[in-house]
């Protein structure tokens, strides 16, 4: 494989990686002030794609204005969900929550259906974000490197927000222990709102990049994504937010690479996701970035 | 107030699921009367006759089931009658699934006890109903499933359409001639029965074409469902092909060609007659002009008299130009009807005897003529897509 070859298999997977951490991030953080797991995750991230799409098709709004609708309506079903899903549930054992958690994910797609149909949608073209770009010999769209920058800038920010503001301090106590953080006056229902929100947003934000570069939008179309974020969560160590964005990047590169070099196993590509969550589980439950090294979200 | 609230959203939850449960099997658009669903008891009503249709509604293939539908759909309500009773059809949703599928045929058959039944598009989705079709010996007539397998060894499964053996050999053809390729590579959808078969049937034609064993440089595959095809096509295009035939369906295979366009890979797309959706082209954008498919049908050149009636009346409903398959599922219901004329009776074994006999039958797709595995032997077209549509640009008879 000449070196130009290899350079172009590496952008396309770090493209691919970027977005699935873009996605992880969300998963985590909600598991780190919860423990939750927040199986709806996928679901979320398809609903804000068909927001984006109502807005430019349908009610003909520029592409970014109705991409911001698209984030703050994710937004709030993020949190709606958590108000009609979890929160009755939040004196009950983990399990309860968790089996809810799926409860949604099927609704929302079920809701899809009936609400958009079954029939797949293609997402608005906005040229700016598609167009093909060069580097020597290496081609890719403008996406491939709007994409880790988005990842990184939220990455900051998100760090920033946990560790320098109120709400962060709020979050992390919340993330100790309910009880307590009560007792100190912190408002816990806003606190876990607001991380719904906030996780619903980079799902949003996620889902806005993901259809610009893969164009398609169906109501089934979360749960692949969903397993496969979630499973960079877990190789990251859930609840650390730097941990979602390696294991995203390991995820995606390793996919391409795997077909890269054994193009004889491409039918195996979902599998290497599967097989790489076993492993981690097997020899390293808390993650790469595990629980005692970094501090929790 | 507030824990009434919640528990207020809970039953809302609960209670909307439960409405979504009743309905996911009936999408919005079916009429109540249609669906099934509603027809609690298929009594032993003489004056109606049963058409089961089952296609791929929801899902990955939705848009082209919706396709055929729009053509059964039509047909009916342009010959609602034969023999003196109301024709109903009962149209379910295989979800695009190979299970659902056989349990969608067995549930038209055991539970709304049709006559005959139309469908599915997609091959693998029909052959996944043929064991259900033969053993109760209810006809079948698929509209656009071309792999051969659908019809071969069951008595019961007929089709209006040609099959993949000569659509294969067209696009070798194309590519060959046309093109003037001499190594191609064919990226296809392993998941899926109709673009295994139909590359299968390419290389092979291909290869004898050339005369060279080593003429199809490279094969990928991928999954239905897979978004990301960019290693696939970088594996390719190492290998410098000619031409690259990628049957599949249209969803992913627009993903495909954009994805390839976009890495600079500079090389002719050819494909099989799934691409012929509306979907195709919104996906696909500006990277899909210039790709070239086969397919059964073009309104450009109307064959016979009944597709003058077919698109007459299509164009004064949908105000667009119909697709093949729709024209396809319009045969396949008007074959069946006059299959049940000939007969005489309402009677599922001697419907499929009537279908079997079936020459020279003008269908809106064209002349229908069936042969003793039940597969209609007609032309396919080629069409090509320039400025954002479907273009024809040659038939080519049957050899």
């Amino acid at each position: 494989m000449s070196f130009e070859l290899f350079l172009q298999y590496l952008t396309n997977g770090i493209s691919l990686g970027s977005l699935y951490a873009l996605i992880a991030i969300g998963y985590t953080m909600v598991y780190g002030i919860l423990k939750l797991i927040n199986f709806a995750h996928g679901e979320i991230f398809m609903m804000s794609l068909y927001f984006g799409f109502y807005g430019v098709s349908v009610f003909s709004m520029p592409w970014y204005i109705s991409f911001i609708v698209a984030i703050g309506m994710t937004a709030l079903l993020g949190m709606m969900v958590e108000r009609a899903a979890y929160k009755p549930l939040r004196e009950s054992p983990r399990i309860t929550i968790m089996v809810s958690a799926i409860g949604v994910s099927f609704f929302l797609q079920n809701l899809a259906i009936v609400l958009f149909g079954g029939r797949p949608k293609a997402f608005p073209n906005v040229r700016l974000l598609t167009e093909v770009m060069q580097i020597g010999s290496v081609s890719f769209q403008r996406l491939t490197m709007i994409i880790p920058i988005v990842t990184v800038v939220l990455l900051f920010a998100l760090l920033y927000l946990v560790n320098n503001t109120k709400t962060g301090m709020a979050m992390r106590a919340v993330s100790k222990d309910h009880e307590t953080a009560r007792l100190m006056g912190v408002d816990v229902n806003r606190t876990i709102t607001i991380t719904f929100g906030i996780g619903s947003i980079l799902a949003a934000i996620g889902g806005i990049m993901w259809g610009a570069k893969f164009p398609q939008i169906a109501p089934f179309m979360g749960v692949m994504p969903g397993l496969k974020c979630f499973i960079a969560a877990v190789v990251g160590g859930i609840g650390n937010i730097t941990g979602a964005i390696i294991g995203g990047f390991i995820l995606g590169i390793g996919e391409i690479m795997l077909i890269a070099f054994l193009p004889n196993l491409t039918g195996y590509r979902d599998a290497f996701a599967f097989i790489l969550l076993i492993a981690i589980l097997l020899f390293r439950p808390t993650g790469i970035m595990g629980e005692k090294i970094s501090e929790k979200v | 107030m507030k824990k009434y609230l919640s528990i207020f959203m809970v039953m809302l939850l609960v209670l909307s699921i439960g409405l979504v449960g009743c309905s996911s099997q009936a999408p919005a658009d079916t009429p109540a009367e249609e669906n099934g669903e509603e027809a609690t008891e298929p009594s032993a009503d003489d004056d109606v006759i049963r058409i089961g249709v089952f296609q791929p509604i929801t899902g990955a293939n939705a848009a082209g089931g919706e396709l055929e539908v729009e053509g059964v759909r039509l047909a009916n309500e342009l010959y609602p009658e034969v023999l003196g009773k109301k024709v109903e059809l009962v149209i379910v949703d295989n979800r695009s699934d190979v299970q659902e599928a056989a349990s969608a045929a067995n549930r038209l058959i055991e539970r709304d006890k049709v006559s005959a039944i139309i469908g599915s598009w997609g091959s693998g989705f029909s052959m996944a109903a043929g064991d259900a079709v033969r053993d109760n010996q209810i006809p079948a007539v698929a509209a656009s499933a071309t792999n051969p397998l659908v019809t071969q060894g069951n008595d019961y499964y007929f089709r209006v359409c040609f099959i993949d053996p000569f659509q294969g050999v067209v696009m070798a053809n194309y590519a060959y001639n046309n093109l003037g390729a001499r190594k191609a590579a064919i990226v296809r959808e392993i998941s899926n029965d109709y673009a295994v078969g139909l590359a299968r049937f390419f290389e092979d034609a291909f290869i004898e074409l050339t005369g060279d064993p080593d003429s199809v440089v490279a094969i990928a595959d991928y999954q239905t469902g897979d978004q990301d095809f960019t290693s696939q096509l970088l594996n390719v295009n190492a290998q410098n092909p000619d031409v690259i035939f990628a049957p599949g369906n249209f969803t992913e295979s627009a993903l495909v060609i954009r994805q390839a366009k976009e890495q600079g890979i500079d090389i002719p797309f050819i494909g099989g007659d799934t691409w012929e959706t509306p979907e195709f082209i919104e996906i696909g954008q500006e990277h899909v002009e210039g790709i070239v498919f086969s397919t059964f049908f073009t309104s450009e050149t109307p064959i016979t008299s009944e597709s003058e009636t077919f698109l007459a009346e299509y164009r004064k409903r949908y105000n667009r130009e119909p697709a093949a398959v729709t024209a396809l599922g319009y045969d396949a219901y008007i074959l069946i009807l006059d299959a049940i004329e000939r007969a005489g009776v309402v009677d599922s074994v001697k419907i499929r005897d009537e279908i079997a006999k079936t020459q020279g039958f003008e269908g809106a797709a064209g002349i229908i003529s069936l042969d003793e595995n039940g597969d209609a032997v007609k032309s396919a077209v080629i069409k090509t897509v320039t400025d954002g549509k479907f273009i024809y640009m040659d038939t080519i008879e049957p050899f």
